[in-house]
């Protein structure tokens, strides 16, 4: 098992990932010191515990109704995770196979479906996820779909490129010449080799999920409380900007490094996981 | 057919589509005309009011009415304020247009000179804190970012009034919340094309026969370069004004599209909330031929 994994680094890195994922999400709340949602009207607006009149239990300080920031902050990712996993999830497999057909069937059918995918991306989506969101109304659930609407159009586009310069090489070739038939081309020569682009790009997306879910619960019309999110306890703690900076920064940082360590990772594994990267590192270090 | 008549045509379909669903969204809420009316309307102002919005019609006839009126940039009563939505976008609109194009100046200056100076020296510690400062800026949320400036600029030290469109001033924390990101991920591009052009053949035979290094960077090179920067700076502008000025509005009370957008959602006003997004898709549409035709114009290799 662990041999057949160090051949196949796409797929370490898939576990690694999840795995990441599943932690930040699951045991990240588990950490937390107290409830995020007990309020407690004496221990109102405290700050950080090394400030003045900053509490030792409450490391981070409280907000406006006495809530624990830092606790709220870790079990803000759960929410985050969520929605950047069912976005990645829906909208990565419907735009795998929209690009999948595209590219493979070409033609017309190429032709018809591109245009909808560069309309798509014309008027990219904020404005009309608002408008979507108005008509549905806020939530959980609407949130993932409204990005999901929003994100498949860039898998779509990436797997049709993909698949067009794969169908070009001799391997594919020689599949179809041995007999093959269309359906086993597909998905047993070309997908292993989207793979590792389609991880990359999984990733990439997660991070643009994981800012855009944070402003559409900032603008009120995400997650609704009580659940916990980010941008949620961002536009909560902007009424008190002027003498409680903490309710601002702290969500709003996790944010941030959340979706920095997630686009440093979409670098790293671009470069770990292309051949052709990996041998112009090996050519640079042969050299030096 | 020519790429202009091409792009004109593509531009007209994507605002047909957007159209499309705007109009479909509109038909999915129920009955406007129970929106519109008082609870305590009788039957016959119903049917009144639905004869005369053409709600008796079939769908498709409705659509084609609804294609008419915004042929006329007739938006439809605003519900909220009781009046033309045409009137009140147009009122804001300046307001939005002018935040855009400030920050995508400042942007476009800001992110083209960083990413020239970090191409220079790939590596250098120039090159590592700009790319890090870009990565920075993209992974902050926008509205985050607005909220830090406000507490550093506004509130400590008291420079630059936090929201609002009362002063001149008022603008710069706005169109630099919006300008910031926008300038990280230009700069991105402009780094990675120069490094690419700098590094081609015809760079050296400048180099070769004698020309100045300050002309081969931004004579040869930035100009061969500035095809991406043009076309990632259009796309900078599009997704502002498609999208971040409503949060970055929002966050400064600045009185444009964008908050616009969010008011008529607190107010259930979809009528004008519509107006908003076709007008939006109208501008978007136009930046993007505007954009389009600047790149075939600098950069020959594309075609006319």
């Amino acid at each position: 098992m662990s041999a057949s994994l160090r051949e196949r680094p796409t797929l370490m890195a898939a576990l690694l990932i999840l795995g990441l994922l599943a932690t930040l999400a699951l045991v990240l709340p588990l950490l937390a010191p107290n409830d995020p949602t007990a309020t407690s009207l004496r221990l109102r607006l405290r700050p950080p515990a090394w400030m003045e009149r900053g509490l030792p239990a409450y490391w981070l300080g409280t907000d406006h109704l006495g809530r624990d920031v830092l606790s709220r902050m870790l079990n803000g990712a759960r929410i985050s995770v969520v929605v950047g996993l069912s976005v990645v999830v829906l909208a990565g497999s419907f735009g795998t196979l929209i690009g999948l057909i595209a590219g493979f069937i070409g033609g017309r059918t190429d032709a018809v479906l591109m245009r909808l995918v560069d309309m798509n991306i014309a008027f990219p989506g904020l404005l009309l996820a608002l408008l979507i969101l108005a008509v549905v109304g806020p939530g959980l659930i609407p949130v993932i779909l409204v990005l999901s609407v929003n994100g498949w159009m860039i898998f779509a586009r990436t797997v049709r490129g993909l698949v067009l310069t794969q169908r070009a090489l001799p391997y594919v070739e020689a599949a179809i010449l041995t007999g093959c038939r269309r359906r086993t081309v597909i998905a047993e020569h070309i997908l292993p080799n989207l793979a590792a682009p389609l991880l990359t790009l999984g990733v990439l997306e997660f991070a643009r999920v994981v800012l855009a879910e944070a402003a559409l619960s900032f603008l009120g019309l995400g997650v609704q409380p009580p659940l916990v999110s980010w941008g949620l306890d961002v536009a909560a703690g902007r009424n008190y900007l002027s003498n409680a900076w903490w309710l601002v920064v702290v969500p709003g940082a996790a944010i941030a490094l959340t979706v920095l360590g997630l686009n440093l990772l979409a670098g790293r594994l671009r470069i770990a996981l292309d051949p052709r990267e990996r041998e112009k590192r090996f050519a640079a270090r042969a050299r030096a | 057919m020519t790429p202009l008549l091409e792009r004109l045509w593509f531009g007209a379909i994507t605002v047909l589509g957007v159209t499309i669903i705007v109009f479909v969204l509109s038909r999915l809420v129920g009955d406007p005309a129970a929106l519109m009316l008082a609870p305590d309307a009788t039957a016959e102002d119903r049917a009144m009011l639905r004869a005369a919005l053409g709600l008796d019609r079939t769908i498709f006839e409705q659509f084609l009415l609804f294609l008419r009126d915004l042929a006329r940039f007739d938006l439809g009563t605003s519900l909220w304020q009781k009046r033309p939505a045409a009137e009140i976008v147009l009122e804001r609109l300046p307001w939005t247009l002018a935040l855009a194009a400030l920050a995508m100046l400042v942007a476009a200056l800001f992110g083209t000179t960083l990413g020239v100076l970090a191409a220079l020296r790939p590596g250098s510690l120039l090159d590592t804190g700009a790319t890090l400062a870009a990565l920075a800026g993209l992974s902050a949320p926008q509205f985050w970012l607005g909220l830090l400036l406000v507490y550093l600029f506004a509130v400590e030290l008291n420079w630059l009034p936090s929201s609002g469109a009362e002063q001149a001033s008022s603008i710069i924390l706005p169109a630099l919340t919006l300008a910031l990101p926008a300038a990280g991920r230009i700069a991105m591009m402009v780094r990675s094309g120069m490094v690419e052009e700098l590094n081609a053949p015809y760079v050296l035979t400048a180099r070769a026969k004698g020309t100045s290094g300050p002309r081969i960077v931004l004579v040869h090179a930035l100009r061969n370069a500035a095809g991406p920067a043009i076309s990632i700076t259009g796309w900078e502008a599009i997704r502002a004004l498609a999208g971040y000025t409503v949060v970055v509005e929002t966050v400064f009370a600045w009185p444009g599209l964008g908050s616009l957008a969010i008011a008529a959602i607190q107010n259930q006003d979809l009528v004008l909330l519509q107006g908003i997004v076709f007008t939006t898709a109208l501008m978007v549409v136009a930046l993007n031929i505007v954009t389009d035709s600047l790149q075939r114009m600098v950069d020959p290799r594309i075609g006319a």
